[in-house]
């Protein structure tokens, strides 16, 4: 366990030294959250159909999305993993005595958590002061915010459990390039990145909350706004534990096939 | 130009070595365009309109916008990435061979696989051309080519600032990805749909709306104002600026040494 734990804290240690490039991030992502919000004000203003949230809760939900966008950001693959497949670097990592399942999800697991730490304080605190109905506001209750934490850590572990999937890959296809793009634009819509996914038609909707992207930001962000409450939080946590232990399993299963008949590229 | 050309197929050859690769991507790009449109649809199917305006006049918006924007990402694709050749000393070679560097970065990069984004962006006009109740009288379709013409002059010109603020920091600045990749993820909206603010600001500073938003009124008949229609060219008159920037930064230039 400590060496996974000393991964950790070499990739999270490295994650933080990048400062400078965090605070042009907070300062990209503080403009896409707030142009976000101004479209879908437009939207409010003249709709008079009924909206599946209230323009407060949405405007959390952006923020939060804003705010921790580092934990579920779709397009962030380590690439440093991609090209020891490739180039047969892999051949060292195998000789070491870790498991490189558990390497591999642990340094990803850091290099998220490290830079959503840095990125998400300057981006909520200026939320909470935005003028309304533009702001950030507290969890919808004491049980929400709990829940929204728990339930936000379990979506980091569906998210990381996920894209390890797309690790494993390349093993099989050797060129992850494809494969990246696809995945990163089906993540991204069906885990209501692009709008959220109250806002999908219903019927679409009752599929999309059993796929895995629903557990990855979905969760968590509805939790918090108060837009999921009572039994529906412990549905939304349990079928997020569901697919960890799912996508983990398969996971090591394809990892293990994959090693059976590895073939080291040379160079 | 002729160079050019000789660049563009031996770049083009080069990517079809990779067959498989090439269409994996083309079809990535295609489907990150897609989930939008898709968003969008999702948005329109309960809202109906926004701002007035009816899905299929925001789809015409969106696919020129899109269009003008994947046309200047695979053209102008050198000065995207052009941190990577300063950094690796690139630049030094380019200033000693007796040709323009503008065509040189020009042709250093050209992604062909933004086809993909651009098939999106003809699909959606197919189909938002016929049902926008759009009279395509000739002076309509003048407007939509001017729009085109500028969208990729405004998002060209931004590649080239962000390539010469390079000169000065050695890293691309993050925060320019607002304008470029924002400009096509907010574009896909008429500018005024985010408030009077947003719409001066990507008037007067980067002009943005002055080949979206204007000649876009103009397209659906929303106003009768010809000069609406040629505001493009304002757009082809933002290159002088950013090619001037770029001079100034080449002056700036000192190599990484690497």
């Amino acid at each position: 366990m400590r060496k996974y734990l000393t991964f950790f804290k070499i990739r999270f240690a490295n994650g933080l030294q990048y400062r400078a490039a965090a605070w042009a991030g907070v300062a990209t992502q503080f403009a896409w959250g707030g142009m976000t919000l101004l479209m879908f004000w437009a939207f409010y203003q003249n709709g008079k159909n009924s909206f599946p949230m209230t323009f407060p809760e949405l405007s959390s939900y952006i923020w939060l999305q804003q705010a921790f966008l580092a934990l579920f950001m779709a397009w962030y693959f380590d690439n440093d993993i991609f090209s020891s497949v490739t180039s047969g670097n892999i051949a060292y990592e195998l000789c070491r005595p870790v498991d490189i399942y558990a390497m591999w999800f642990i340094k990803n697991l850091a290099v998220r958590i490290s830079r959503a730490v840095l990125r998400c304080m300057p981006i909520l605190i200026v939320a909470i002061f935005l003028p309304k109905p533009f702001n950030i506001s507290p969890p919808a209750s004491v049980i929400s915010g709990l829940f929204f934490l728990v339930s936000m850590a379990l979506g980091l572990l569906v998210m990381v459990a996920f894209s390890m999937l797309i690790y494993i890959s390349t093993f099989y296809t050797l060129s992850p390039l494809g494969i990246r793009i696809l995945a990163t634009s089906v993540i991204e819509f069906f885990a209501g990145g692009i709008i959220p996914i109250p806002f999908f038609p219903e019927k679409l909707q009752t599929v999309v909350q059993i796929l895995p992207f629903a557990s990855m930001q979905n969760t968590p962000f509805l939790i918090y706004n108060g837009y999921m409450g009572g039994s529906q939080i412990f549905w939304g946590i349990l079928i997020q534990a569901c697919w960890i232990l799912g996508l983990v399993v398969l996971g090591k299963i394809l990892m293990q096939m994959a090693l059976k008949k590895v073939v080291v590229q040379g160079g | 130009m002729r160079l050019y050309l000789k660049y563009a197929s031996i770049i083009l050859r080069g990517q079809m070595q990779y067959k498989v690769s090439f269409v994996m991507s083309s079809i990535g790009q295609f489907l990150v365009a897609f989930t939008t449109f898709l968003a969008m649809y999702f948005m329109f199917n309960r809202f109906n309109s926004v701002n007035g305006f009816t899905f299929s006049e925001v789809l015409l918006c969106f696919a020129v916008t899109l269009a003008a924007f994947s046309l200047a990402e695979c053209f102008v694709r050198g000065f995207d990435t052009f941190s990577g050749i300063i950094s690796n000393g690139e630049f030094d070679r380019i200033m000693v061979r007796p040709r323009n560097e503008i065509l040189q970065v020009l042709a250093s990069r050209i992604e062909f696989t933004r086809i993909g984004r651009l098939l999106q962006a003809v699909l959606m006009l197919i189909y938002a051309v016929p049902t926008s109740q759009v009279v395509w009288s000739s002076d309509k379709i003048a407007t939509l080519v001017l729009m085109l013409i500028g969208g990729f002059c405004v998002f060209s010109g931004l590649f080239i600032i962000y390539a010469s603020i390079c000169f000065f920091t050695i890293e691309g600045l993050e925060f320019m990805n607002i304008f470029t990749d924002g400009g096509r993820e907010f574009g896909k909206y008429p500018i005024s749909i985010y408030g009077e603010g947003v719409l001066k600001f990507l008037t007067y500073v980067v002009p943005i709306a002055l080949f979206q938003y204007y000649p876009f009124l103009y397209l659906i008949g929303r106003t009768d104002n010809v000069v609406y229609m040629f505001l493009p060219l304002v757009g082809v008159i933002f290159l002088i600026p950013c090619l001037a920037f770029w001079e100034i930064g080449i002056r700036h230039y000192k190599s990484t040494g690497s």
